[in-house]
């Protein structure tokens, strides 16, 4: 049986975080454990802040993880990822989409996007073990840009010790048929990306 | 076979497993997946309902016709729905009637906290409170059963975190089933249903009684259970509070209340003799504290160690116990967040392409002579910079009476309300009758977007279109507020800046009664918006003037060229996010943005 496991998918309104997170917590199911998950999706629609909990035990108590309790910290989003990190417990891993969205405070505002390289470094001081993927290009090389959630979900896939083929199977549940070639393809991507 | 369903997915599903008929609501996160989902099952009738009290109107008299109904709103709708609320406890329901409460801890998405429970203990009718949903889905089946044998409506209260948390649930596959028509009405021998002074006079005593009936019964039910552990203390608790207690004070012994109202006190007893301390955990108000303690029995720690305030965590509850010095584990050691860098913020924006984008950005141009009364909606967001065009907005339908009131009190600038067309036909209609009745000079701005967008696009009477996707009739606004006397009454394009502007100026300066606005362009979400060629901006002939940036739309990125003599950073637009409406290149001076490809539908 598989471990208990908190995760906790972190981006922006319109990346896919909560299909994707749908999928993480029918994973645990099929993976034989208990299984909840809880998002807040806040009143933007678009361009807001997403967190979704996804918690994995033999019997789930609280539908959301407690702070300094994430064995994944899974963001779609770098800034999103910063913004985040000090929910993962010590040692954790971080799975980090190096796609950025800027958001309007910085746009319009006196805030600025920190440097990409400054993000990173400061996240994997922190991070037990992080896997940075460029998703959004290896979306578009699956041909849609709009599998970045499964490019994320093949690399997560890839840095737990789960099979492979568990998780490809409940994401090809969730899409439909005509896009089944391309989500294979980014699943693919995904995974040779975070080894 | 098991299901991972959200609390509202469960249900939806417990009300069809139960045999629920009709069902009514008027759409509010969290509430509203609940009907979405509902409708989706054979052989019922589900409908959106103008607004809360509609809802439960229709609920009342399909239970009085016969039938097991349902009627769901989030918590600040149960205000709207309260005064047929009330009085429906004294005349007591025929068919099974659950209302549920979907109330907000945290104010993810609502104008308050208010904790719904005090309904319950107000209108002395039960109060169901599920942890999970699984439970969902049981209890609203024994919720109908209760609401039947005691003839009286029943409260099944959700939480934000109930309704939009996933977990696994025993799901059976929908069989058919056919609508059934209702049997051959009776009419009462004893009048209860017309609830005269003398009726509701000789039905009181019966209420106070009913709700003594009802208390017996939760010494009883299952749903009220102990689980036994270690006897040092035991936890009082209901809700989604309970799965924080069963984390947090594992191994303890655990009274899980499946009900906050009427308490079974007996049980409640039994088991604080049985423990050495009690503790009551739930969030939100004191409820079940106050009743058990009223009743004499000794209470440890409740309020003190959690808030009354907020959505109740995990970490809040931990660090609440341990400053009690209760026996829990100490909190987990956390990564330390990142200080090398600000984090900037990512405040909520209007969509590119919203269609309230052009108005709020007029509205902005002429603030200094106006007064502005906001509704509930996506454009409540006409607060937050760069627009910040809206001075008070309290709740559902508020604004044209508050428009009015300023003006008729004396309030020397013009009084705009700002409403969408779901928040006009929820309870904007009545307080512009009232406007156009005494007649004050202010100006309605109705920002018809084609649907109900901040809940996630629910259709309404403006759109025709019922919740089962059947085509209707759609009301036409300009038609009402013509029909209402409205003496200035215009349609303007959405996107059309200066077309806004005209019309915003217009009815601002009109003096003949209200003056009624209708700008019409449909939310992005819907079938009815159609992108257009993106935009780019010219770099070279942008002078960095920082106007395209007051459109606030997270499309228009600031761009590493400077304007060399201001130092002022230029635009750019993030073509991914761009939908073509336009607006930015309206109101460029200098003609720097321009439609750069031909369309959206040109592409794969």
């Amino acid at each position: 049986m598989a471990e208990p496991m908190n995760f906790l998918f972190v981006g922006v309104g319109g990346q896919g975080v909560l299909t994707a997170s749908d999928i993480a917590a029918q994973v645990g199911l099929d993976l034989g454990l208990d299984a909840k998950k809880s998002e807040v999706h806040g009143f933007a629609q678009r361009g807001g802040i997403v967190e979704s909990h996804i918690r994995w035990a033999p019997s789930v108590g609280a539908p959301t993880c407690e702070k300094g309790t994430l064995d994944i910290l899974m963001a779609f989003e770098l800034l999103e990822a910063a913004r985040w990190i000090d929910w993962l417990k010590p040692g954790g891993t971080l799975v980090v989409n190096r796609q950025q969205i800027t958001p309007m405070s910085a746009s319009v505002g006196d805030a600025v996007y920190p440097e990409e390289e400054t993000l990173l470094a400061a996240l994997k001081k922190r991070a037990g073990k992080m896997v940075v993927v460029d998703a959004l290009p290896l979306a578009e090389q699956a041909g849609n840009s709009r599998t970045v959630n499964t490019v994320m979900l093949a690399a997560l896939s890839a840095a737990l010790d789960t099979p492979a083929e568990v998780w490809e199977k409940a994401i090809l549940r969730r899409v439909p048929e005509k896009y089944e070639a391309e989500n294979r393809e980014a699943f693919r991507l995904g995974q040779h990306a975070a080894q | 076979m098991k299901l991972l369903l959200s609390g509202n997915e469960a249900l939806a599903l417990g009300a069809w497993e139960a045999g629920v008929q009709y069902a009514s609501a008027y759409p509010g996160t969290p509430s509203t997946e609940i009907l979405e989902n509902f409708a989706r099952y054979p052989g019922i009738k589900a409908e959106w309902a103008s607004n809360e009290k509609v809802a439960l109107d229709n609920a009342i008299g399909a239970s009085f016709g016969g039938a097991r109904t349902l009627v769901t709103m989030k918590h600040v709708g149960v205000n709207v729905a309260a005064d047929s609320l009330m009085s429906l406890s004294y005349t007591g329901v025929q068919g099974g009637l659950v209302l549920v409460s979907a109330d907000d801890p945290g104010a993810f998405s609502s104008q308050n906290e208010q904790d719904n429970r005090q309904y319950a203990r107000f209108g002395k009718f039960p109060c169901f409170d599920p942890s999970d949903s699984e439970d969902a889905r049981q209890f609203m089946g024994v919720a109908l059963e209760v609401s039947e044998r005691f003839k009286t409506p029943v409260m099944l209260r959700s939480t934000t975190r109930l309704s939009h948390s996933k977990s696994a649930v025993e799901a059976k596959v929908p069989e058919k089933r056919e609508f059934q028509p209702l049997p051959k009405f009776e009419r009462e021998e004893e009048v209860t249903r017309v609830i005269l002074p003398a009726v509701a006079r000789k039905r009181h005593p019966q209420i106070e009684q009913r709700l003594l009936d009802v208390a017996a019964w939760a010494e009883t039910t299952s749903i009220n259970r102990v689980e036994w552990g270690d006897k040092k203390i035991g936890i009082v608790t209901t809700g989604i509070a309970y799965q924080y207690v069963r984390e947090v004070f594992a191994g303890f012994s655990i009274l899980k209340l499946g009900m906050s109202y009427p308490l079974p006190l007996e049980l409640v007893r039994s088991f604080a003799e049985a423990v050495d301390a009690l503790i009551v955990v739930e969030e939100l108000d004191p409820f079940i504290e106050e009743q058990i303690k009223a009743a004499g029995i000794a209470v440890a720690h409740g309020k003190d160690i959690t808030s009354l305030c907020g959505e109740l965590t995990l970490s809040k509850l931990r660090a609440g116990a341990l400053q009690a010095g209760l026996p829990v584990a100490p909190a987990p050691q956390e990564v330390a967040p990142i200080d090398e860098v600000a984090v900037p913020a990512r405040p909520p924006a209007l969509c590119p392409g919203c269609p309230h984008r052009a108005f709020f950005y007029n509205m902005r141009r002429n603030r200094a002579k106006a007064m502005i009364a906001g509704d509930i909606g996506c454009y409540s967001m006409g607060v937050l910079p760069p627009f910040q065009s809206m001075d008070m907005l309290i709740s559902m339908g508020a604004s044209i009476g508050m428009a009015h009131g300023f003006k008729q009190a004396g309030g020397q600038e013009s009084a705009v309300a700002t409403i969408g067309d779901s928040t006009f036909f929820h309870s904007g209609m009545s307080p512009l009758a009232a406007a156009v009745y005494n007649q004050s000079n202010i100006t309605v701005v109705v920002l018809d977007n084609r649907i109900t967008a901040m809940t996630g696009q629910q259709d309404h009477p403006g759109t025709g279109i019922t919740l089962q996707h059947e085509e209707g009739t759609p009301i036409d606004i300009a038609a009402v507020v013509r029909a209402m006397g409205v003496k200035l009454v215009e349609e303007v394009n959405a996107w059309d800046v200066e077309g806004v502007n005209k019309a915003l100026k217009e009815a601002m300066e009109h003096e003949e009664g209200p003056a009624v606005i209708i700008v019409r362009g449909a939310c992005v979400f819907t079938p009815h918006f159609h992108l257009q060629p993106r935009m780019r901006v010219d770099t070279e002939t942008c002078i960095a003037c920082g106007t395209c940036f007051r459109v606030g739309c997270p499309a228009i990125l600031k761009s590493e060229a400077v304007n060399e003599k201001t130092g002022k950073h230029k635009a750019t637009i993030d073509p991914l996010l761009c939908t073509g409406c336009t607006v930015c290149m309206q109101v460029c001076p200098v003609n720097a943005i321009a439609p750069f490809e031909a369309s959206y539908k040109e592409e794969k």
